[in-house]
Formats: C-alpha cells, sequence, structure tokens
C-alpha cells in the first residue's frame, strides 16, 4: 500500500465496514436472499419477463439494489458516525486535498457495493438459469451505480446533522428511488402513468442497463442508461466537490 | 527564521456571536506558549482557526510560515493539535489508529516513532486494544499520541489535562517539556493556571474574543501579582497596616514588594501589642493575574 492522503484514508474505509461484515456485508446479503425466496416462490411458473424466468429476471436487480444501497449506506453512515462522534477531526486536519477526500470515500463505497453485490450473486445464482451475455455492461453499471450511490451518501452524511435526518433521506429519497426503479419488475408491465414516471428515475437505468448485461435484452437501450448515469454522476460529483471544497458543515 | 505562529488581525463571527475580534499574536519557535482565558473566550476558536477547521471572516495565520488557507498542505505538516474532546475511531485499535493518522500524513514506516510515542505515554501495553476498550484517560494520551505521528514542529494542546489523573497530567508534561526541549513549539491552553504558571514561559490571555494580556510569565506576576504576608493575629492590628491590607476569616493579609519589607511589618505588629499565633509567605500566582486580568477593563492595552 501506497501512503498519501486519498491511499489511507480508502484503506480506512474500506477496514472500517470490513471489521463490522457481518452487519456491512452478511446482513445485505441475506435480506436479499430473502427477497429472492420470497418473490419467486409466489411468482415462479406465473410470470416471465423479457422470455426468461421471473427468478432470473429478479436476480440481477436485486445484485444492483444491494450495490446501490449499500454504497450509499457506506459513505452516509461512516461520515454521519464521524460528525456525530467528533472524529472527522481526524480527517480534516491532516493535509488531505477536498478531491482526495472525495476519491477515498466514494471509491470505499463502490468497493462495499461490489462486495456485497458479488455475495448476493453468489448466493442467489444457484436459484435460477442465469446468463452473462453481456458482462461489460455488468461491470460499468455496477462501478458506475455505486459511484452515484456513493457520492449521494457523502451529500446525506455531510448534510445530516442527526441520524435521525439520514434516515429521513434514506426512507424518503433512496428508498422509493429504487424499489420504483424496476428492481421487482419490468416497467413495460406497468400502466402507461407509471412507466412514464419511472422514466424519470435514474435508478431505472442504472438497473435496467445493469440486467441488460445478463440477458442482452432490456427495456431501455444500454447506451441510454449510460448516458443518464454519465450524466447523474456528473452532477452529483459537481455539487459533492462543490460542499467539500466550501468546507460545508465540516469546516465552519 | 519564521514566526512558529503567526496570528494577523483574524476576526470570527458565528451569527451575532464575535468569538475573535482582531486577533494578532506571535510564538516563537521553541516558545511554550500559555493561551488562557475564560470559558468561550476564544480559545478553542482560535486554534481550530490555526488547523483550518474554522475559516476566519479576516485576516491570516500562518505556521512556520505557511498560510494555513493558501498553503494548507504544508501548514498542516508542521502542525500537530491534541482537540478539547475525547474523540476517537471505535473501529480501531490504538496502533491501528497511530498507522492510519501517519498515513494521512503521508507517512508510511512509522513504526520505530510509533513504538516511541507509546512508550512515552505508557501506551505500549494498549497498543492492541481498541480504541472503545479504553479507559477516558487513556483515550487522551491516544489523542496526544495522534496529533504526534508525524513529528509536527509545532504542537498544540486544547485542554490536555482536563478530567485527566495525576499520574497522566505528569506523564504527559514529562513528555511534552522534552518534546520541547527537543525544539519542539508548544502552545497549551488549561484551565489548571499553575501548570500554565510552571510550564509556560509566555502567556496571552483572551476575554471575549479580544487579546487582553500578553507578556512572559515572569512580568505579568511581577505586573499583577505580589507578595503578601499572611498571619492571624492576638490583639488588634495597627490602623497604618490594616488599611492595605484585607481580612479573611480571622487572617490579615499585608502585600509587600521586597523581602527587605517585612521584617519592618513585623516590628509594627509587635510595637502595637499584637502577639502572632500563626504566619505564612503567600506567593504571587498566576491565578491572582488571570483574575485581576479578567476584571480589568476589556481594552487593556497589550504589551
Amino acid at each position: 500500500m501506497r501512503y498519501g492522503g486519498f491511499s489511507t484514508l480508502l484503506y480506512k474505509e474500506v477496514l472500517r465496514f470490513w471489521k463490522v461484515a457481518s452487519q456491512t456485508v452478511a446482513a445485505p446479503v441475506l435480506t436479499a436472499l430473502l427477497y429472492l425466496l420470497i418473490f419467486s416462490h409466489v411468482l415462479e411458473g406465473h410470470v416471465q419477463v423479457h422470455g426468461v424466468p421471473y427468478a432470473a429476471f429478479l436476480i440481477p436487480g436485486l445484485v444492483m439494489m444491494s450495490v446501490l444501497q449499500n454504497a450509499f449506506a457506506n459513505t452516509s453512515s461512516s461520515l454521519i458516525q464521524s460528525k456525530v462522534t467528533g472524529n472527522i477531526v481526524f480527517v480534516l486536519l491532516p493535509p488531505i486535498s477536498y478531491l482526495e477526500f472525495f476519491a477515498a470515500y466514494v471509491l470505499a463505497a463502490v468497493v462495499r457495493g461490489l462486495v456485497v453485490g458479488t455475495g448476493v450473486l453468489l448466493a442467489t445464482f444457484w436459484f435460477a438459469p442465469l446468463t452473462f451475455a453481456e458482462p461489460w455492461w455488468i461491470l460499468i453499471f455496477a462501478l458506475m451505480g455505486g459511484a452515484i450511490l456513493g457520492s449521494l451518501g457523502v451529500i446525506a452524511g455531510i448534510w445530516a446533522d442527526k441520524f435521525d435526518q439520514l434516515a429521513a433521506f434514506q426512507n424518503f429519497l433512496i428508498m422509493p428511488l429504487t424499489f420504483l426503479s424496476g428492481v421487482f419488475y419490468s416497467i413495460n408491465s406497468l400502466p402507461p402513468f407509471w412507466q412514464q414516471v419511472s422514466h424519470w428515475n435514474p435508478v431505472f437505468y442504472m438497473i435496467d442497463g445493469f440486467r441488460h448485461g445478463f440477458f442482452g435484452v432490456s427495456d431501455a437501450s444500454p447506451w441510454l442508461s449510460l448516458a443518464v448515469a454519465g450524466a447523474c454522476l456528473a452532477l452529483l460529483a459537481m455539487i459533492t466537490l462543490n460542499l467539500l471544497k466550501r468546507g460545508y458543515k465540516l469546516r465552519a | 527564521m519564521s514566526a512558529a505562529i503567526c496570528i494577523q488581525q483574524v476576526s470570527k463571527s458565528f451569527g451575532s456571536t464575535r468569538a475573535l475580534d482582531g486577533i494578532d499574536l506571535e510564538v516563537q519557535q521553541g516558545e511554550f506558549f500559555g493561551l488562557l482565558g475564560p470559558n468561550g473566550a476564544g480559545k478553542t476558536t482560535l486554534i481550530s482557526a490555526l488547523a483550518g477547521l474554522v475559516r476566519p471572516d479576516a485576516g491570516s495565520l500562518r505556521v512556520m510560515g505557511h498560510d494555513v488557507q493558501a498553503d494548507y498542505r504544508a501548514a498542516r505538516r508542521v502542525l500537530g493539535v491534541v482537540p478539547q474532546e475525547l474523540v476517537f475511531d471505535p473501529f480501531f485499535t490504538v496502533r491501528e489508529s497511530l498507522k492510519i493518522q501517519s498515513g494521512y500524513f503521508g507517512i508510511g514506516d512509522n513504526d520505530k516513532w510509533i513504538d516511541e510515542i507509546l512508550e512515552n505515554l505508557g501506551l505500549t501495553s494498549k497498543a492492541n486494544a481498541n480504541m472503545r476498550m479504553l479507559s477516558g484517560g487513556m483515550k487522551r494520551r491516544v489523542l496526544v499520541a495522534q496529533a504526534l505521528v508525524h513529528r509536527p514542529p509545532v504542537i498544540v494542546l486544547d485542554e490536555p489535562t482536563a478530567g485527566v489523573d495525576v499520574e497522566l497530567r505528569q506523564t504527559l508534561w514529562h513528555f511534552i517539556r522534552r518534546l520541547n526541549e527537543a525544539g519542539h513549539t508548544i502552545v497549551l491552553t488549561t484551565h489548571y493556571l499553575e501548570e500554565a504558571e510552571n510550564l509556560c514561559t509566555r502567556i496571552a490571555m483572551l476575554k471575549a474574543g479580544r487579546l487582553v494580556a500578553l507578556d512572559t510569565t515572569a512580568n505579568l506576576l511581577r505586573r499583577f501579582s505580589v507578595h503578601s504576608l499572611r498571619l492571624r493575629t492576638r490583639g488588634a492590628m495597627p490602623a497604618e497596616l490594616t488599611r492595605g491590607g484585607a481580612e479573611n476569616g480571622g487572617w490579615w493579609s499585608l502585600p509587600f514588594d521586597g523581602f527587605d519589607e517585612v521584617e519592618p511589618l513585623l516590628a509594627k505588629i509587635r510595637a502595637a501589642g499584637c502577639s502572632i499565633d500563626d504566619l505564612e509567605i503567600g506567593k504571587p500566582d498566576l491565578e491572582e493575574v488571570f483574575v485581576r486580568v479578567m476584571q480589568g477593563p476589556q481594552a487593556e492595552p497589550v504589551n
């Protein structure tokens, strides 16, 4: 490991979640597994999406949802804990630039997302015939989705002063965005109005593009999804970097 | 040679509260400097501004010649701050915390120095203990250790002995004194004025965000505090003596400047027919200086 502000902060953030892996990795894998067991048991045999059995359709959605939620959880919970306990000073006192700060926290979130996503995939792919038609899309969307939600987590973690404010952010923004994104269904099966609404949800594109990597078919073109995800990432990174540069709620 | 710390016209307000009001202060390299003042005087805000945790509304701060905003990387590399709050990262052991802190400063192989710090702060046996398992005093030691991992030439300790037992205080001051003798500049804030009097060669006092005194400890003691003869007597004290003195619980306190005044004072008491039951000499102390300076007018001229 090369020592420096960025690499040490990245190492510390990864070590932090790894030390409590039962909460940060095992628990979300189990949750995803429970979703799969319940939904596939109820719907298997009744539903086929894009010509694949429902369980096979559901698995990539669950994997990506886990990537996104855990990337968000990693940055947001790390920052709010550090702020509330006051140990954020350990990161603010050394010569670490706001760019290094951003890159380290977001990359650690991506790592957590990928670790949990891989865990969910390993735990669930026994249950259905899964293909990897265009694997590059899988990797690209997992990385971008993790970075987008990791960045959003930095914003939430910096903005929130208390744990319940962070919980509100999670319950009223992150959960609806991920649950109403086509994780559990194809949006083509929705009434036209809700199809329209879903097209305004950026998380829909991340999940749809990710799923395209498995089956080679999707609701939207993967290139469109890539463009939407790229725009989201650019916008959120800009906002986050601006907050960090100004020292918003970190440096008085 | 640049000053260890150079603070020029620094002001900072939080809402309508003026936390710092045009502070000018210079601390030379190698000094053991005390920053005193009641709670809310602005000590911690000033230290935070120095550390880049607070951005001043006006003025500039430099550490070893490096501006804390424009040249923050260099400024933070030469500064070690022990924060006042007892903060720790519950995920890591003592050694992990120190290695991570070293890494933030770009120092890879720091084990030898870390071992030395642990030894000097009496932390060796706790090196592999999780931070959560440590007592308050031990956590305080780790905070000091964390501020020293990058061997900063300027070390700022914000009330390091608040709520700390005697043993740690002695260990800590022994170590900090050694660092000072090795050339490190030390800035200390404390409410234990005896500590400041013993350790600091120069002292600044803050009141409501303004600098109200700045001088060597010896000069401050001379200017604001005097020796006094404290005695308990039988019989009425002569009026010419009691006019300049004060009585408290049967004890008279008579101020004097030099020890050659003591004999004549005693002679006068004897001549008045008083006999002395008990007697002690009160030395000038920083507490008296502090009280006088804080009770004085806000805009007392500063040296």
